[in-house]
């Protein structure tokens, strides 16, 4: 579904990402791990196409389409999905008219008919109960006041009614109590399915306990330093990333 | 090159919508401004002897007065004598019905989006089109002439309720009023006119649409709204305009009465032709918009949305002379390109209990400037006077300006008067986030600036709310890239 040959970046001129390779199939959850500043979010604003963000050398497919020569709302109605470590506040717009242009202007990029209000309703209904998600978030303004906690929530909200085929979700668990923690991941697991894939961009393992990752990648210094499977998640979280840093200077 | 660099770089690009001109045969009076013209005026329109008399006064105080250069605006010297102050469609019979108006003006109108046959049927909305300077049909006016509303051309008025209009006429704005509002006095070629009768609640939205056609002429309608004790109006004003290349003066006068008890909601969607992304052409719009609160417990409340027009020049006002009485003014200004605007509100409170509310939104892109200036007057006697006053602009690129112009003049200690005001930018981040979730950027700005501006469009009537959403959305459409 996604593969990232070789990826340098920058921002205003600073290098940030120096060769990032990754493949991620339908089907998969990855987790990309990493002490701060070591390149996770910018890896992920870099795959959503946010400006400023500069790539300097380097492939990304994203289903056989090259991924880089989409501008930022066609990698979206593609099916890539960033949920944003700040969700952005957008105030006098209902979330409902926020969903619904978005969900039609997807569809009418693949050449889907639009939906009608009843059965976009219909549809935003029942993904509210997947996330136990208040009613009274249809009419309030996105994000608008929200807790950071409440923003999170809204985000994997908009990923279920978007049904994306990639998600890149960025330090979704920072700013979650348990209690939303446990009601995110429930839902994500609901969402997830062998077509799909998910990113998980985390520093800590905890939001890892209820969604299994299929493969944990450790960023350091922009560049993926080690691979494998959900117990180097618990050894991070044991150790910390210091040796996962000496073990990449050694190799260096 | 930010997104934001890059909106502003592209702002140019949208084309007026409306920009086209019918060849109607007109019927017009030579260039200049002069006492001969005015007679001409008042002649051609079979005008009794005090309405001409009350021209030639206001045109002979105009005289007296120097155009006004306190507006945070520019623009080239007028020259009064080069333009056309009367410009009548000919139509060789008077229609006595739809089907006897030129098929050409129809043209027109359908072009216009007013279809009158269907608007009767679909929207339930009376309509008095004012197609450059007379009214040429008015529809509804049977249905409402069974409850005792009277709205039709200010001419038909003028003939056939000559003491309501005599005795109302120049009573909230006086001919003397400023220099624009006796440039109206003296030449104002037609308009409407509207009386709701005691306790009567207009079932309908009574609409007006102005457009300017004809090369070189300036539009002077007047308009005067009359609410009896306890009566309900909801008004609504459309404006359009063709694109040439001179610029249009359009000096237009509103007058509001409302008397014990009553409410008038008027709301204007002001979409004239705004000259092109250079700034040559576009209409000069300086209009004197006022009304007053005479009885005890009567509102009245004006929402605008502004899209239009090459500078802006008005402030529609209250008089919350009447105790408990209430004023509003909402509005939305957006200037593109080389659009100036100054626009805002007085609301003077002269009785008691009397409130007042004030919402601005500006939104500046291009090269635009945008100022708020509003008055907010407390007179002595108007104890518990209340007025609270919010003042927002929104910014796009860097080219363009936000000015605040608040005035506060209290002169009664049991006033309480608020003041916010805020400016903001889209931002990228906004536009990005919007982007994610599969939205265009121009469909992201139209929604953010929707959104920004939903606390006045929520004022119009719901089908001219969403006409109002449209139109700003194509003012800001092409934006972006």
């Amino acid at each position: 579904m996604l593969k990232i040959k070789n990826l340098h970046a920058s921002v205003e001129g600073k290098q940030i990402l120096k060769g990032i390779d990754l493949e991620v199939n339908a089907g998969e959850v990855h987790a990309i791990m990493g002490p701060n500043g070591s390149g996770k979010s910018t890896l992920a604003s870099v795959l959503a196409g946010r400006d400023n963000y500069h790539v300097d050398e380097g492939e990304v497919t994203f289903l056989n389409k090259n991924l880089l020569d989409l501008s930022p709302e066609d990698r979206a109605r593609e099916g890539l999905f960033l949920a944003f470590q700040y969700p952005v506040e957008i105030p006098g717009v209902s979330s409902t008219n926020f969903l619904k242009t978005a969900v039609n202007q997807i569809r009418e990029y693949r050449g889907l008919e639009p939906l009608d209000a009843v059965s976009f309703l219909k549809i935003i209904k029942e993904k509210m109960k997947i996330f136990d998600i208040d009613q009274s978030l249809l009419s309030r303004s996105v994000n608008e006041g929200f807790s950071g906690g409440e923003k999170k929530r809204n985000e994997i909200f908009q990923m279920a009614v978007l049904d994306p085929k990639l998600s890149i979700l960025d330090e979704t668990d920072s700013g979650l109590d348990i209690d939303a923690l446990k009601i995110v991941a429930n839902g994500l697991n609901r969402l997830k399915n062998k077509d799909n894939a998910i990113i998980v961009v985390t520093h800590y393992q905890r939001l890892l306990n209820y969604i299994i990752p299929d493969y944990v990648h450790v960023l350091v210094n922009g560049k993926i330093v080690k691979s494998g499977g959900k117990q180097l998640a618990l050894d991070l979280e044991e150790k910390g990333y210091d040796w996962v840093k000496e073990e990449s200077d050694q190799m260096a | 090159m930010s997104k934001d660099t890059q909106i502003l770089e592209e702002l140019t690009s949208k084309e007026y919508e409306y920009g086209w001109s019918s060849d109607l045969e007109a019927d017009e009076a030579p260039k200049g401004l002069n006492e001969d013209i005015i007679r001409i005026i008042s002649s051609k329109k079979d005008e009794p002897q005090w309405l001409l008399d009350w021209r030639l006064k206001a045109f002979r105080h105009w005289q007296t007065l120097k155009e006004p250069r306190w507006p945070n605006v520019t623009y080239p010297e007028i020259n009064y004598q080069d333009m056309i102050y009367y410009s009548a469609p000919v139509q060789k019979v008077a229609p006595e019905s739809l089907d006897d108006v030129d098929p050409e003006l129809k043209a027109t109108f359908e072009k216009l989006g007013i279809s009158l046959q269907e608007q009767k049927i679909l929207t339930g909305v009376a309509v008095d089109v004012v197609l450059d300077s007379v009214s040429v049909a008015t529809t509804f006016k049977d249905k409402l002439g069974e409850l005792g509303i009277i709205f039709s051309s200010f001419s038909d008025a003028v003939k056939e309720h000559p003491e309501l209009v005599k005795k109302y006429l120049g009573s909230v704005v006086p001919a003397t009023d400023n220099y624009f509002a006796a440039l109206n006095s003296a030449v104002f070629s037609d308009g409407s006119f509207c009386y709701i009768p005691k306790g009567v609640r207009c079932p309908m939205e009574l609409s007006t649409y102005f457009r300017i056609n004809a090369a070189n002429t300036g539009q002077f309608e007047r308009t005067l709204i009359i609410a009896d004790e306890g009566s309900y109006v909801s008004y609504l004003e459309g404006c359009t305009a063709p694109m040439r290349d001179e610029n249009q003066l359009h000096a237009a006068v509103v007058e509001i009465h409302a008397a014990k008890d009553a409410e008038v909601k008027y709301s204007t969607i002001q979409n004239w032709y705004p000259g092109d992304k250079n700034g040559k052409g576009g209409i000069y719009n300086f209009v004197t918009k006022r009304g007053i609160c005479y009885g005890d417990n009567s509102k009245i409340s004006w929402t605008q949305v502004e899209t239009g027009a090459a500078i802006t020049w008005k402030y529609p006002s209250c008089i919350l002379k009447g105790d408990n009485s209430i004023g509003e003014f909402y509005s939305v200004a957006v200037t593109n390109n080389y659009q100036q605007a100054d626009t805002g509100t007085k609301m003077i409170h002269i009785g008691k209990n009397t409130k007042s509310r004030i919402v601005s939104k500006g939104v500046s892109a291009g090269r635009g400037q945008n100022s708020y200036r509003g008055l907010v007057k407390v007179l002595k006697r108007a104890t518990n006077a209340r007025n609270f006053s919010q003042c927002d602009s929104l910014l796009m690129g860097s080219n363009c300006g936000a000015h605040t112009f608040p005035y506060i003049e209290i002169n009664n200690s049991t006033a309480q008067v608020e003041h916010e005001a805020t400016t903001s930018k889209i931002g990228e981040d906004q536009i990005f986030y919007c982007n994610q979730r599969g939205i265009s950027t121009e469909d992201a700005v139209a929604l953010i600036v929707n959104g920004y501006a939903k606390e006045v469009l929520k004022q119009l009537p719901m089908e001219f709310a969403v006409e109002a959403q449209k139109l700003l959305a194509l003012t800001l459409e092409g934006s972006v890239g």
